[in-house]
């Protein structure tokens, strides 16, 4: 903290002084100076007016202010710089000696408004910050920022976002590229702009300067933001979210990224914005960019709209009024540094800029109106370029900016505007939905000065202030209005928690395959320097939601999928036909392969064959093939799979209750088996067996009058005691199924038998399935350590002494090595086992998960399992698992162009050799990490390919191939890999990473191995992408900006940090639950979601807040979602009418903390509650116990647990204090 | 009893006498009322019935003293009696009280005959005197039942096991036979089931609603205390903390799989009803996989937890031979055949002798406790009954051999195992222990029959072992009425010390048993004999002899060795006993064949040995291991009858000529205008002649002209049906013709009198020429004299 603040202080205040002075870049540099100058202008502006207002009008604002400067100095300072430093190349440099220089200069020319404002300044670094945050989504942002910074977290995230926005723009600027193949133009726009900029930047600067000295300018400022906030906003909401939410959705992203691309070629402007340009599309690419810009371009700047719209609007609208104002000033910073590109290059900027800036006091405005002008701009620009969205989005917003600014600026927008506006417009679209890329841009100009201020101003990091999940989650959401095509190579899908609909147009859906980069280093030092994973989650069965195409199957026939001949790849949209179509050489290994004739086609006058787009092989990411018979097991058509249900039935589990919920639930459950047609009954045949100590088997056969119980007592030699009769169809044995699932319970009623065996049962279920010939699913209900004399006997094993020890890890491994052995049988037979646990006390998990971890099976524990309360969690449970789609005896096999090399896999399977991951069994909800490596080097060109095949038996029997294609690009920049990353899969990759690490290593060593490598992955970004600033200030890209706290939550995790009342099996339980779970569910699982009830509207959902107490207000209610658990906090001076309409009750003091599910009240609240909930829980691969945690009760404990940004019980740090520690170790790697 | 008139049996050898035989002389006269009344007495037969006084010459007259006891032949006449015996206190004796003994009223005590120790009447007995004497004084009491009181009386318990790897229709047909047979058994009688194939189940009995079974593989021996854990049997007693609840819980958990009859009937005939094939698939060119071994272990093991020193009885049905785990006979590839006699004198029977060490080993704990195990066997094909004959022969229970369960033979054969006697209860008896106890001057020597030894050493025991020997007591735990060992004796008399004058040989047999009514009894024969010395009495002696017990003892001994033998040296060494026998009592000039005669008392033994040395029980020629085992195991165990009649069959003529008639066991007495029936004990076969087959083709039978026709025709089958009406096992029953191809049954038993080689050498009138060139019994006898007579043998 104190570093950052320190050393943001200094150069932050320096720097956006300076920078804003704008005086000091345009000596400096033209260009830069005048894309910073109007940047800074804005920024300075807002600093001046911010300080002042922000302070005065919000409190927030100061207290962002003062956080906001650490975290605008962190992120935006940091990233803006770096990011934009690097590709302006040489203006970077400028920039951040520019900082200095600016400050000196700034203090020269701007110095002295600011001197006389000095004080303020620091301010203003803060508002720097909000500069920073500006630049991310200044324009737009702002004012979104604004609505949602009334909450401090957007604020910060918006900051952040800013910040972050500054890395993120670059990155999505690669993604933007196409829309800036128009900004091509507009680069050289920019270029042209960086002259109109350097203008304006003087006088941006100036205004920024004099907007300081008219403190009360700012005031007029907010007041105009006051004024134009409200007009733009609702301009903004409306015309933004409706147009460009609609039509920008999922353009969205890409202006985003073009924003930022935008931005630092705004930025550079003058010098830098073509290079910044060329590296975000292709930065310098940027003239091919152009072809791809066109389409993009339009789609951009949509985008950049619905971004806004989304995003931003509402917090904008909601928070903005009060907040607005410090974030303005904040993205004051920012815009300054952005806008003064994005100004320049964007006639709009500049126009707005110069308004802003010229005006001084709209400072404020500049942040305010930084947007609004920019819309202002934008709807010109936008206008002039294309009228599309953008217009449209801005034109709203930009009315009032424009208005105000377009006079100031008016010159500068007439000579800006064209090519700007296309820039801009693009741009700003995207930053204003973009607040994180707009900012990022903003950030080129602004991270320097944001940083320095904002931190220098305050002691304290102030959470708002540093990157918001919620902020950046929403920002997502916002951008996303269109669906994702996955037809664009390299492009960051929407984040797992936005909801989007994915349309395959070559490569898989985000919903089966994300990457953690989109953008590979084309060399392994590349990629050894920064240290980012390249991985990537695929999830091959996942289930679409409903308004998305399920894979379509294809039948070649007898012949079987065509091939390459060498890798054995599959045919996929990246085989290139040629010689008029009779070959084919395969973008994997470049092999050229003959086309088997009943496959040949003719190719059209592009080379694409006549047929692509009938053959889903040829034209989409995933599909599937029907397997012929050389696929199969010993080369026969598999046999329909089987389900064999193994019943514990000693003392505990009858007493629990669990035996009778079981066999009544079957009863029920067994007319939902999986299917593939619902109007054909399942084929999939069923075995019962139960066990204590002996193992009872079950004939069922349709003939007989009742069921046969066959007793098996030597469980030392397992065997199945009977063929005909085990396994049946349910509808022929119906009768004698339900008599014998009324029977078990009754039968082992007074057992007193208290001993189970486990490895037998495993075995007997394998056996039995061998004896079938056919693969199948074990639903195994056990209940505690296996102590019967038996193979895979154990013994309670529990030491908390252990714990924390270098021995610590061995209780991560399984006590004997016989499930290891058991578990390779199983994966042969294709026999896949899921293991229902019911523990009273401690049963290692550790061991007896081997064997379900192993098969690909799941592992579900109720702890202390009691009928009344867990059943519903259970069965829910149980049907899920018994209904969802799986396959069976899989084999995966992931093939990657040259030059890559899939390394290491995580997940829940088997492993013989180091290529083909065996899934004995492999269901809708389990997800496999891969890692890839290089082997060689990339070239840009070709990208890096990948093809996940999957080979499994159906839950009909039928044998088929899986195919999902994903190509993702390739840079030689860094700064691309950077910008085109995926926090949340990262952490993905990590947790499986560190979680495995746990049986070889100590906790402690994991635990530090993570912090290092995510140390060394921000520290090379400091190093390489930002530009150059003080290294007290920690500088995070945009896409990474939540890795640290994300890191924290996994470092928290009961699996790494364990809390002394969290048991070993517990630990052993996650750490196995985690190893399948794809992005999703781990997001949800690191940080969990918290919704303020208070008041609750049909269609959306309340607006998240972060995981902090201190977000919690007494007087509400708080709904906690984690994935596993599902927390309702009830504040202890909750209103009685939120208590009457949820639980029925009048008073605090009455509410039953036993409650499992909420009371049904014929209230629209309660309804829309019991909803929401519900849909929570039909999102979750598992059951959803609801937990009423009152404040002050006893359970509140667990429920802190879950309130991963503070400190936790543990020792886990805070995220404020992680976020220190984290830049610590960076700035010492970076020394 | 139409066996009776076997002494009236005409050899050949003694043609000349006929009427000797048929003239009473007073001796034989004697002797023949003696033996016959000792037998439906005591169920005795001796070999002599005088005895030699001196080891040296009961050693010279070949045939040993010995005999074929009874020991629970049927005896309506003779009630019980409520009290138990009084034995000799005397601690290594211990002999029973009994009519030979001397006593002394006054004193009220009684001298042991055996080992002279002066014994008190027990309390009990204080009234007793010369006119009221207790029945085990009276002579008409030398044997004598007693029943015993205390202890508990178990129910009696049948354990099925069953083989599930038949085709559909046996199984059928046994399930049925099986459900039946629940009616027959006392509802106080505890059943037990066990079915196997791949895979052994033990089939719980007492629950309601869902069927129980536990579950062995077929591929693993397991110990006894195994199978007991696993059956969850000592369960009671090692996890029982209190010491009251625990033995109605021990009860409970034996009972689960022994029930009452009465009370799991229903469900019993449910579940077997229920039964089905063995699910396991049997691939093309393999036999099915069959656990016998491993059922049986779990049987035996389950009795043993269960029931110690209980009667019970294991009924074992099988249909086919083990092919995996322990005690496997024979691999389950199906182009690898059984063993046969030519594999086992090669060498080449790979499983035999583990699988033979296996059951031994079984069916000796199965002897310890008490159970006895019989096994049904029917299959067209052998079985293993020769690796497994020793579970039923070691502990006296039934084998019965057939081609299918779906036949008459098996079905009245397993019937006919719970008749039940005058008294209604059931011919069978369980734990039966023998003991012998036998004046100084005798010692017995060893035991041929259904039993085990008892390893009880004693002062009556002989060195010299023959049978089963080297103790006094055995154990045959199934035992029925007509269970007959053969106990063989030596003379240990000095030569040089003299017998007491008028002394004589005492031997007592002490049989303790189960009844089938579940009670204790003990009964106890007492029987004596003369001293004779050979030199001065030797005539004596030799009208003593009995030749229909001497050849069965003597055919016992041959069994015996053949089961370890080669068959060529038994019959060697059968040979030299009779030459020795015939020097010993014929009558002959030195080396003139001629001459030599033997008296009416030996007269029939060299045919019997005829017969016997063709007998399928030394012969394997045509005869597959398993029914060399099976027909070796019935003879070991039957009465003098019935061995009698396997080792030479009767022949029945009918004919117009007169009443039915017994008739030569020649192949002269086959001629056309008759109808024959053989008995044999294993089959019973019924010829038309060629005359009479030819009539009845005709038809004659239907017309009521020729009603006396038809009433030839039927005489036979009446009388082959009282025979099948009383014989176990059922024989198999063959009616044929002349020229039928079943016909070679009778063919192989009569003497060849006529074959192709001399068919106009000897008479022409009559008789059906045989196709061999085995001897006949003229060219034996003339061997035999010629042997005889050299004074160079």
């Amino acid at each position: 903290m104190n570093v950052n603040q320190h050393t943001p202080m200094a150069s932050p205040y320096g720097q956006p002084q300076p920078g804003y002075g704008q005086p000091g870049y345009a000596p400096l540099d033209g260009g830069y100076p005048a894309p910073y100058a109007p940047y800074n202008g804005p920024s300075s502006a807002y600093q001046p007016g911010a300080p002042p207002q922000g302070y005065s009008p919000f409190t927030n604002f100061p207290s962002k202010a003062v956080v906001a400067n650490p975290v605008s100095d962190l992120s935006s300072p940091l990233d803006l710089g770096p990011a934009r430093g690097p590709p302006t190349s040489g203006t970077p440099p400028v920039s951040a000696p520019q900082p200095y220089n600016q400050y000196s200069q700034g203090d020269m020319q701007n110095g002295p408004p600011p001197l006389t404002q000095a004080p303020p300044r620091p301010a203003a670094s803060q508002l720097y910050n909000q500069g920073a945050v500006n630049l991310s989504g200044p324009q737009p942002s702002y004012p979104q920022n604004y609505g949602p910074q009334p909450s401090m977290q957007q604020v910060t995230s918006q900051m952040t976002g800013m910040q972050i926005t500054s890395g993120a723009p670059t990155p999505t600027g690669p993604g933007y590229a196409p829309p800036r193949s128009s900004q091509h133009p507009a680069s050289t726009a920019y270029s042209a702009a960086p002259p109109p900029s350097y203008t304006q930047a003087p006088p941006p600067a100036s205004p920024a300067q004099t907007q300081p000295p008219p403190p009360s300018g700012p005031a007029a400022s907010q007041q105009y933001y006051g004024g134009p906030p409200p007009p733009s906003q609702q301009p903004f909401n409306s015309s933004l979210p409706p147009t460009s939410q609609r039509q920008f959705p999922s353009p969205g992203l890409p202006p985003s990224s073009s924003q930022q691309t935008f931005p630092p070629s705004s930025y550079s402007g003058p010098v830098s914005p073509p290079s910044q340009a060329p590296a975000h599309p292709v930065s310098q690419p940027q003239q091919p960019f152009p072809p791809t810009q066109p389409p993009f371009s339009s789609a951009p700047p949509p985008v950049s709209q619905p971004a806004f719209a989304p995003g931003p609007p509402p917090p904008t609208q909601g928070s903005f009024p009060p907040r607005a104002p410090p974030p303005s000033s904040q993205p004051g910073s920012f815009p300054p540094p952005g806008p003064p590109p994005t100004s320049m290059p964007s006639g709009q900027y500049p126009g707005p800029m110069p308004p802003q800036q010229q005006p001084p006091p709209s400072q404020p405005h500049p942040y305010q109106s930084g947007p609004p002008p920019i819309r202002t701009q934008m709807p010109p620009t936008s206008m002039a370029q294309s009228n599309h969205l953008p217009p449209g989005s801005q034109g709203p917003p930009g009315p009032p900016g424009p208005m105000q600014q377009p006079p100031s600026q008016p010159g500068m927008q007439g000579g800006y505007p064209p090519q700007q506006n296309g820039a801009f417009g693009q741009g700003r679209g995207p930053q204003p939905g973009y607040a994180g890329p707009y900012p990022g841009q903003p950030n080129y100009g602004a991270p320097a000065p944001a940083p320095a201020p904002g931190p220098a101003a305050q002691k304290r990091l102030d959470p708002d202030a540093i990157p918001s999940p919620i902020q950046v989650i929403e920002d997502d959401r916002a951008k996303c209005t269109e669906p994702f095509t996955t037809g664009v190579r390299g492009q960051v899908p929407p984040l797992v928690t936005t909801n989007f609909q994915a349309k395959d147009q070559g490569n898989a859906s985000p919903r089966f395959v994300r990457c953690t980069a989109y953008n590979v280093p084309c060399t392994a030092d590349m990629a050894k320097q920064s240290q980012v994973p390249l991985a990537a989650v695929i999830k091959p069965l996942a289930t679409l939601p409903p308004d998305e195409t399920p894979p379509y199957l294809v039948d070649h026939g007898e012949a079987g999928p065509v091939r390459c001949n060498r890798c054995k790849a599959y045919m996929c949209p990246y085989m290139q036909f040629i010689e008029g179509g009779r070959r084919f050489q395969c973008g994997f290994c470049s092999c050229v392969t003959e086309v088997p004739p009943h496959y040949f086609q003719h190719l059209d006058h592009t080379g694409k064959r006549v047929d692509c787009y009938d053959r889903p092989e040829l034209s989409l990411g995933s599909y599937e093939f029907v397997a012929t018979v050389d696929y199969c097991k010993n080369n026969k058509i598999p046999q329909p799979p089987a389900f064999i249900f193994l019943i514990d039935v000693s003392y505990n589990a009858v007493k629990s209750g669990m035996v009778n919920i079981v066999c009544q639930e079957l009863k029920t459950l067994l007319d939902y088996l999986p299917r593939e047609n619902p109007e054909m009954d399942s084929v999939v045949r069923v075995g019962f067996v139960t066990y204590n100590k002996v193992l009872h088997f079950y004939n069922v056969k349709a003939s007989l009058a009742q069921p046969q119980m066959l007793v098996v007592s030597d469980v030392s030699d397992m065997f199945v005691p009977l063929l005909d009769g085990f396994l049946v169809n349910v509808n022929e044995s119906r009768l004698v199924i339900e008599s014998l699932l009324d029977q078990i319970p009754e039968m082992f009623a007074d057992t007193r038998e208290t001993e189970t065996v486990f490895g037998p049962v495993i075995q007997a279920g394998l056996e039995a399935l061998k004896a079938a010939d056919c693969s199948g699913k074990l639903f195994v209900f056990h209940t505690s350590l296996p102590i019967a004399e038996a193979p895979g006997k154990l013994k309670n094993r529990e030491d908390k002494k252990l714990v924390g020890t270098d021995k610590e890890k061995s209780l991560f491994q399984p006590q004997v090595g016989f499930y290891n052995t058991l578990a390779k049988e199983c994966v042969a037979q294709g026999c896949c086992v899921d293991l229902f646990l019911f523990p009273n006390q401690y049963v290692d998990v550790a061991t007896l998960g081997v064997v379900p971890v192993s098969t690909g099976g799941s592992i579900y524990k109720y702890t202390y399992f009691q009928a009344q309360s867990d059943t519903e969690r259970f069965l829910n449970d149980l049907r899920r698992d018994v209904q969802k789609l799986v396959g069976f005896d899989a084999v995966m096999r992931v093939r990657t162009s040259t030059g890559i090399r899939a390394t290491d896999f995580f997940g829940s399977f088997f492993m013989s050799n180091t290529t083909d991951v065996e899934l004995a069994g492999l269901d809708c909800d389990k997800a496999i990490t891969v890692e890839f490596k290089h082997d060689d080097k990339l070239s840009e060109e070709t990208g890096a390919l990948m093809q996940c095949a999957v080979l499994y038996t159906s839950c009909s029997g039928q044998r088929r191939l899986r195919v999902h294609n994903m190509a993702v690009n390739c840079c030689s920049q860094l700064a691309d890999l950077y910008r085109n990353c995926e926090t949340d899969t990262i952490i993905n990759f990590f947790s499986k990473y560190a979680f495995r690490g746990l049986l070889n290593n100590p906790t402690k060593a994991v635990r530090d191995t993570l912090i290092n490598q995510c140390a060394q992955i921000l520290a090379c970004y400091r190093k390489n992408c930002a530009s150059p600033s003080s290294a007290g200030q920690l500088i995070l890209p945009e896409c990474m900006k939540l890795l640290p706290v994300y890191l924290n939550c996994v470092l928290k995790s009961d699996v790494l940090m364990p809390g002394a009342d969290v048991s070993l099996d517990d630990r052993a339980y996650l750490r196995q639950l985690i190893s399948g779970m794809d992005v999703t569910e781990s997001h949800i699982f690191f940080y969990p979601r918290l919704l303020p009830l208070t008041k609750l509207e049909s269609g959306s959902l309340p607006l998240a807040v972060r995981d902090s107490e201190e977000r919690l207000s007494k007087g509400g209610v708080y709904l906690l979602e984690t994935g596993l658990h599902l927390f309702l906090w009830v504040g202890a001076s909750v209103q009685q009418e939120l208590l009457l309409n949820i639980f029925g009750t009048q008073s605090f003091s009455q509410i039953d903390p036993s409650l499992t599910s909420l009371p049904v009240l014929d209230n629209p609240f309660s309804q829309r509650l019991r909803d929401i909930i519900e849909s929570f829980r039909a999102q979750r691969s598992r059951y959803m116990k609801l937990m009423v945690v009152k404040q002050e009760d006893k359970a509140e404990l667990i429920f802190r647990h879950f309130l991963v940004e503070d400190k936790s019980a543990s020792g886990g740090a805070s995220y404020v204090d992680f976020l220190c520690h984290m830049h610590k170790e960076i700035r010492q790697l970076l020394s | 009893m139409p066996y009776l008139f076997l002494k009236q049996f005409i050899s050949p050898l003694s043609k000349p006498e006929d009427n000797l035989i048929h003239s009473t002389s007073s001796v034989m006269a004697t002797y023949q009322e003696f033996i016959q009344q000792n037998e439906d007495r005591d169920g005795v037969r001796f070999s002599w019935n005088l005895w030699p006084s001196s080891r040296l010459e009961a050693t010279r007259l070949v045939v040993p003293v010995s005999c074929l006891f009874t020991p629970l032949k049927e005896r309506p006449d003779l009630p019980p009696v409520q009290y138990e015996p009084v034995l000799c206190s005397r601690a290594n004796c211990k002999a029973v009280l009994n009519p030979l003994c001397q006593v002394d009223f006054r004193a009220k005590i009684w001298a042991c005959n055996f080992c002279f120790q002066r014994n008190p009447f027990p309390p009990s007995y204080a009234g007793i005197s010369e006119v009221n004497q207790p029945a085990e004084l009276m002579p008409q009491f030398s044997t004598i039942e007693y029943i015993v009181q205390r202890g508990p009386t178990p129910p009696l318990i049948f354990l099925y096991v069953v083989d599930t790897c038949l085709e559909e229709e046996d199984l059928q047909a046994l399930k049925e036979s099986l459900q039946m047979s629940l009616s027959l058994l006392p509802p106080n009688a505890l059943v037990g089931l066990i079915t196997f194939g791949r895979m052994v189940q033990v089939h719980e009995l007492s629950c309601e609603g869902i069927a129980k079974s536990y579950v062995f593989r077929g591929t693993k021996d397991l110990s006894s205390k195994q199978i007991q854990e696993m059956l969850g049997l000592t369960k009671a007693a090692a996890s029982g903390q209190q010491g009251r609840p625990q033995a109605p819980q021990d009860a409970a958990a034996s009972c689960r799989f022994l029930q009452p009859v009465h009370r799991v009937d229903m469900n019993l005939t449910d579940l077997l009803g229920e039964l089905q094939r063995d699910p396991w698939p049997v691939p093309q060119g393999k036999r099915p996989l069959r656990s016998t071994g491993v059922a049986l272990s779990v049987a035996v093991g389950l009795l043993e937890g269960t029931f110690p020193n209980t009667g019970a009885r294991v009924m074992l049905f099988i249909g086919g031979p083990p092919t995996q785990g322990p005690g496997m006979v024979v691999g389950d590839e199906l182009k690898t055949p059984i063993r046969s006699w030519h594999d086992i004198q090669k060498d080449n029977a790979r499983h035999l002798k583990k699988a033979t060490k296996y059951y031994e080993a079984m069916a000796n704990r199965s002897a310890v406790n008490g159970h006895c195990i019989d096994i049904y066997a029917c299959a067209l094909d052998q079985t293993g009954l020769l690796e497994m004959k020793c579970l039923s022969n070691l502990t006296g229970g039934h084998i019965v051999m057939g081609d299918s369960f779906n036949t008459s033979l098996f079905k009245q054969t397993f019937q006919r195992v719970f008749s039940k006697d005058y008294n209604g209860d059931f011919r069978m008896a369980f734990g039966g222990v023998l003991e012998v106890k036998t004046s100084r001057e005798v010692k017995v020597c060893g035991t041929i029959g259904p039993c085990v030894s008892l390893n009880a050493k004693g002062s009556c025991v002989s060195e010299n072992e023959m049978g089963i020997g080297g103790t006094s007591q055995w154990k045959v735990c199934g035992i029925n009425p007509s269970t007959t060992l053969a106990l063989y004796f030596e003379v240990v008399n000095q030569h040089n010390a003299p017998v007491p004058q008028g002394g004589r040989g005492v031997i007592q047999f002490v049989t303790q048993y189960q009844h089938s009514n579940t009670q204790r009894r003990i009964r106890v024969t007492t029987i004596a004999r003369n001293w004779a010395d050979a030199q001065s009495q030797i005539q004596h002696i030799e009208s003593s002899f009995d030749q229909e017990a001497s050849a069965v003892l003597m055919a016992r001994l041959g069994v015996f060795r053949a089961e370890s033998e080669e068959g060529p040296d038994v019959l060697r060494w059968l040979d030299r006993q009779l030459i020795r026998l015939c020097q010993k009592f014929g009558q002959f000039n030195k080396d003139d064949p001629t001459s030599f005669k033997l008296s009416e008392s030996l007269s029939l033994y060299p045919q019997f040995m005829f017969h016997l040395r063709r007998s399928p029980f030394l012969q394997v020629f045509n005869n597959s291991p398993d029914e060399s085992s099976y027909y070796r195991h019935h003879f070991v165990r039957q009465d003098l009858t019935q061995s009698l009649i396997m080792i030479q069959p009767i022949l029945y003529s009918y004919s117009f000529h007169g009443p039915p008639e017994p008739v030569l066991l020649d192949s002269s007495s086959i001629l056309p205008d008759r109808i024959l029936l053989m008995d044999t004990f294993f089959q019973l076969v019924i010829y038309h002649g060629e005359t009479i087959a030819q009539w009845r083709k005709a038809g004659y039978q239907e017309m009521a002209e020729y009603e006396n026709f038809k009433q030839l025709l039927l005489a036979p089958l009446d009388d082959a049906q009282e025979i099948l009406q009383t014989r176990f096992p059922m024989p198999r029953y063959i009616d044929t013709e002349h020229g039928g191809s079943q016909a070679r049954f009778l063919l192989s038993k009569v003497n060849p009198s006529q074959t192709h080689n001399n068919l106009y050498a000897w008479g022409q009138e009559t008789g059906a020429p045989i196709l061999t060139d085995d001897v006949s019994l003229q060219v034996f006898m003339d061997h035999l004299k010629k042997l005889a007579v050299s004074s160079s043998a």
